[in-house]
């Protein structure tokens, strides 16, 4: 953990903690969606700093933590039983299956392999000839792009043998399920600043205007951080709820239209299963129709049964905000990184995880 | 793995027939290749901010360096960049 005098801008970051505590004068609790926030939360030692009438509540922004299971099981499915060459990002592989993991199907001699980018699965699409090639294309919306381009250009070198296997979630449904879950109380939002770069702000005005629930797009550096949380406390302390861009150095309002543009070429919305959660509404991508050709479940024949989540894990609860990790009571226990029960404590942007690595926050919720 | 990571583009290649912009993108002295397809207008020297071998966004210089030197005191870059090497001069930040 570091101390706010290694920050960037300590006098900044004073500031905006000083003006924080002078601002609040009732409970609240505040979600950031973006996984990436949860950790730089956690690792900087934020949570600590804020005061306890400030709850931060760690969201379902990890798309690791939110694949759902059945789907890490398709995953293992086709690198084993059909010999395929898997791709994956590096996080996903150590997250629990309905039997194992890919790392241990890896171990087991599946050709799975840890790549930076889905456009390096199209090069070796192309230098494998004889292969099939699927990359297990999960994200958020700011990952989408990347995986519809590798689409695009497999067609564009007309590879017959390139799929992927597509998890897509996306973060304006996932608030508004938040929202309507009664069990859940969240009176404001940091939405993610990098999923903003590619969509832009103006999705969240029809979800701040029918919730009445302030959301500020927010960066993932410590002053940052503060900065959205002094902003989301001013609306909520004067009663306000407006969307504001705490990230407007990176974020446009549009977004980057390109990449919109690449994005809606390739897939379309429709409901998706969030891991720990429910089937959220029109909250993933699928493949459209016109590239059929290019998406895993439609080109093999997947014979898999559903598998049933894991009920000691209480992932949905936290990701939802009801329950702290550990109040869960496998959490450092049965539950560890390097024996996961369930998903967040797999990712290093997963709650359980940034909470077993870099605090010790038990005392400090208990006080 | 949602983070994007600034860099900076050292040279532009016209690809799949002259379709496609790609970029030598430097990240603090790792080279990675990267599509401009999203930032048409990204010029050689620019500095832009690139997620899993797409860049998305141009950002100013400035920005550019104090981001990529916090991501680095983090331990970021590695796992983002999904290099098993240690960047140099690294280990005091590590846990
Ligand atoms: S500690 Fe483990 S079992 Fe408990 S919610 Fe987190 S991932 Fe699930």
């Amino acid at each position: 953990m570091k101390y706010i005098t290694e920050y960037r801008d300590p006098q900044l970051a004073q500031a905006y903690l000083k003006e924080i505590r002078k601002t609040v004068t009732r409970p609240w609790s505040i979600m950031e969606v973006c996984g990436g926030q949860t950790h730089s939360l956690v690792k900087n030692g934020i949570l600590e700093l804020l005061p306890k009438e400030i709850n931060m509540i760690h969201g379902p922004g990890c798309p690791v933590c939110v694949t759902p299971l059945n789907l890490i099981d398709k995953a293992i499915y086709l690198a084993k039983e059909k010999g395929v060459i898997l791709g994956s990002f590096g996080d996903m592989l150590r997250v629990p299956g309905s039997k194992q993991s890919l790392l241990e199907a890896k171990a087991e001699g599946a050709d799975i392999r840890i790549l930076y980018s889905p456009l390096d699965a199209v090069k070796i699409a192309a230098e494998n000839p004889d292969k099939e090639v699927v990359f297990f294309a999960v994200g958020f919306e700011t990952t989408a792009p990347a995986n519809a381009l590798s689409v695009l250009h497999a067609e564009k070198l007309g590879l017959k043998n390139y799929s992927i296997l597509a998890s897509h979630v996306l973060v304006p449904p996932a608030i508004e399920a938040i929202m309507l879950d009664e069990e859940s109380k969240v009176d404001g939002f940091l939405a993610a600043g990098h999923v903003c770069t590619i969509m832009g702000t103006l999705e969240y005005y029809p979800l701040v205007e029918k919730f009445q629930v302030p959301i500020v797009v927010t960066g993932f550096e410590p002053v940052d951080l503060l900065q959205g949380i002094l902003m989301v406390l001013k609306q909520l302390e004067s009663g306000r709820a407006e969307v504001e861009n705490q990230y407007s150095r990176i974020v446009a309002e549009e977004g980057n239209m390109a990449a919109q543009e690449m994005i809606f070429k390739v897939f379309e919305v429709t409901d998706r299963l969030w891991r720990g959660m429910e089937v959220i509404p029109m909250s993933g991508y699928q493949i459209k129709e016109e590239y059929a050709a290019y998406d895993a479940t439609r080109k093999f024949d997947i014979d898999l049964e559903e598998a049933k989540e894991n009920e000691e894990c209480i992932a949905g609860e936290i990701m939802k905000g009801i329950k702290k990790p550990f109040e869960c009571p496998n959490f450092g226990k049965a539950c560890t990184p390097e024996n996961p029960l369930g998903a967040p404590m797999v990712s290093s942007e997963g709650a359980c995880a940034a909470y077993y690595h870099f605090a010790n926050l038990q005392e400090v919720e208990e006080s | 793995m949602c983070l994007a990571i600034p860099g900076k583009i050292k040279s532009i290649e016209m690809k799949f027939d002259g379709t496609v912009r790609m970029a030598q993108i430097d990240f603090g002295g790792i080279t990675k290749e990267a599509s401009l397809e999203m930032i048409p207008k990204a010029q050689v020297g620019d500095y832009v901010l690139v997620h899993v071998g797409v860049a998305i966004s141009i950002v100013n210089e400035e920005e550019a360096k104090r981001t990529f030197r916090y991501l680095e005191e983090m331990g970021e870059i590695e796992e983002e960049l999904n290099i098993q090497d240690r960047l140099p001069d690294r280990s005091e930040y590590r846990e």
